[in-house]
């Protein structure tokens, strides 16, 4: 069941983790469509399964069953490799604790997705400068991550998801960490990409700022979809709230 | 890339990369150190016997090796000499006749091996000239001997003193002599020290009635370590009546010790080795489990796992590359000086060294091997040990890591 016309389709997608004494059915037969350009949020209480969903969106964990498609392209019959590469050219990842490389710079970091493209050295060096100051980060470039406050390194990882020119970002709770004004900044550098390149987002979050700035909140409750509302036109979450 | 991230990767923890790196630097030293002395006292047994005295290659009448009398000595033949000499492996060829006698001087008497040479030759392949402790050195129209330090002692005898030698010379008929003592010769090696007489080859010619005859051709090979492949050549060119051994043929029980003491150095070496081998090992395992996270994210963001193997796998050369140069550049000076001023024993353990027939001194080798192989064996030590992480890594799932 690939429809086209969506970006990202899910169909029954189910994970279940049985490492411990009870099995726990993380992700229950889901079945979610994503449209190009959209802005959403997965939201729902802790342990509702939004970040093992963003990860088998993402292709980073393997289903127990179900199909992911991602810009048509069923994630299951990917090998490890050629799923390493699929998200390396398509999909940029935002994680809750900016997971920057500790030993590059600001710059190196961006940097580093490209150098994994093999982008030659113009072309990495435009883009990166581009998009640091996108994030408003370029007297930070030659800054490590430990050199940087917690606002400023999400900024830089927001920068790193986008070096590649992906399709899609997806983002895991990028604002848990943050002061209200940061994620205020961060959230309106991601709606402008969004906005302006179309790229799609897809956030996990218990944030009602992303909440707030999302056109469409999936809510999910023990791994299955309780509530999908679209909440905004797509053009209106630049509105600052 | 790569190597800028796995560089700037060992500095992140400056103090464990430091403490990593003194370790190998120590283990490395001290394995230098043992290989050194190991092998610089076994090239010192071998010189002591094979340079100075057998030679790496002899050639003998078929049969002699076993029975080792004038009988079975050969006539001159200049076109051997010749022959052998134009052979490119070798350097030298010198001319000798040895045989067993009993050396006496007014009250003691005792059996030692006289050996008549060829003075110049000799010198020039043995450095015998060079041994000399006291007195001069011999020509080849003397009628004098020199004797060696031991054996001088035992006699009660010294330079200028009569030595008399009598024993049996060529096809049984006696040979007496009486020879004015010209120098005296000391050996490293106690047990040549103890009874060698050394006549110029007319003399001793002339005292064994073994006209024009000799015992050995000693050859000196080019290159000592290819004594065997030339020993086999020239046995392949000469007469039938001719057998030609090196000298791991001739001294069986010299090689078995030599061969014996590096089976137990590399044995103290592995134990060494294994000491390095937990030490990089914890570091490793450290990096790579406190790095789980890290690993997580770059295999999630598009670095493919083989390459986070071989970023992981170079940092450990890298740490291991450093602490063995360290080692290697700090064990020079150490070896260079112990080269120079070897460690002499002295009072009951030299006596104790002497009795079994070694030299009571501790020498070091500076050859490159000792210390390159350190170097080498520290480098596939760390290859072999990053196995852990580059399978650990080959395996990781981004999710898991990053939940680790």
């Amino acid at each position: 069941m690939n429809d086209l016309s969506h970006v990202i389709v899910t169909e029954n997608l189910t994970k279940i983790y049985d490492e411990g004494a009870i099995p726990v059915k993380a992700v229950n037969n889901v079945n979610l469509k994503v449209d190009q350009g959209e802005f959403t949020a997965l939201v729902g209480p802790s342990g509702s399964g939004k970040t093992t969903l963003l990860n088998l969106i993402g292709g980073l964990d393997k289903p127990t069953s179900g199909n992911v498609w991602v810009d048509g392209k069923n994630l299951n019959t990917l090998k490890k490799n050629q799923l390493i590469d699929f998200r390396l050219h398509n999909i940029g990842f935002v994680f809750q604790a900016y997971n920057l490389i500790p030993v590059l710079t600001a710059r190196e970091n961006i940097e580093f997705v490209m150098l994994l493209q093999k982008a030659s050295k113009k072309e990495r060096s435009q883009r990166v400068l581009e998009l640091l100051k996108e994030v408003g980060l370029e007297d930070k470039m030659n800054n490590r991550p430990d050199e940087l406050s917690g606002g400023q390194q999400q900024r830089v990882a927001v920068a790193r998801a986008l070096a590649s020119k992906p399709k899609f970002v997806l983002a895991d709770e990028p604002t848990a960490n943050l002061d209200s004004k940061t994620a205020a900044n961060l959230l309106d550098i991601m709606g402008k990409l969004n906005h302006e390149e179309g790229i799609t987002f897809i956030f996990s979050t218990h944030d009602q700022r992303v909440i707030d700035r999302a056109h469409r909140v999936v809510t999910l409750v023990d791994g299955a979809i309780y509530k999908d509302e679209i909440t905004a036109a797509p053009s209106d979450h630049m509105k600052p709230v | 890339m790569l190597l800028k991230l796995a560089w700037r990767n060992i500095w992140r923890n400056k103090k464990r990369t430091y403490i990593t790196m003194c370790s190998i630097v120590f283990a490395v030293i001290l394995s230098i150190l043992l290989d050194s002395i190991k092998k610089g006292l076994l090239d010192k047994m071998k010189e002591n016997v094979v340079s100075i005295y057998t030679g790496y290659i002899q050639i003998h009448k078929n049969g002699y090796w076993d029975d080792r009398t004038l009988d079975n000595s050969f006539e001159w033949q200049p076109a051997l000499v010749q022959s052998t000499e134009e052979n490119k492996d070798l350097r030298y060829v010198i001319p000798r006749l040895e045989s067993f006698t009993l050396a006496a001087s007014e009250s003691y008497s005792k059996g030692c091996m006289v050996v008549g040479i060829d003075p110049e030759k000799e010198s020039r392949v043995t450095a015998l000239d060079e041994k000399l402790d006291k007195g001069s050195y011999l020509s080849p129209s003397d009628k004098a001997v020199l004797v060696t330090e031991g054996l001088a002692n035992y006699l009660k005898l010294d330079v200028n003193d009569t030595l008399v030698l009598i024993g049996q010379g060529y096809r049984g008929v006696s040979a007496a002599g009486k020879y004015p003592i010209k120098g005296l010769i000391k050996f490293g090696s106690p047990e040549l020290n103890k009874g060698l007489v050394y006549l110029p080859l007319k003399e001793s010619q002339h005292l064994f009635a073994a006209k024009n005859k000799l015992t050995a051709l000693v050859l000196s090979p080019a290159d000592p370590e290819k004594s065997q492949e030339i020993a086999q050549a020239l046995a392949l060119k000469l007469e039938p009546e001719y057998e030609v051994m090196n000298w791991q043929t001739m001294m069986p029980e010299l090689d078995q010790v030599i061969e014996g003491e590096r089976r137990e150095n590399v044995i103290f070496q592995i134990v060494l080795y294994m000491l390095i081998a937990f030490g990089i090992f914890g570091t490793i395992l450290m990096m790579t489990l406190e790095r789980q996270y890290e690993f997580g994210v770059m295999v999630a963001i598009g670095m493919k796992n083989f390459r986070l193997s071989t970023m992981v796998i170079l940092e450990n050369v890298l740490i291991s590359i450093l602490g063995a140069t360290g080692g290697i550049l700090l064990s020079i000076p150490i070896v260079l000086y112990l080269f120079a001023y070897p460690i002499q024993l002295d009072g009951k353990l030299a006596e104790a060294y002497e009795k079994f027939g070694i030299e009571p001194i501790f020498y070091f080798s500076i050859a490159p091997k000792v210390f390159y192989s350190q170097g080498l064996v520290v480098f596939f030590l760390a290859l072999f040990l990053s196995l852990y992480p580059f399978v650990k890594i080959s395996k990781l799932n981004p999710v898991s890591a990053m939940h680790a």
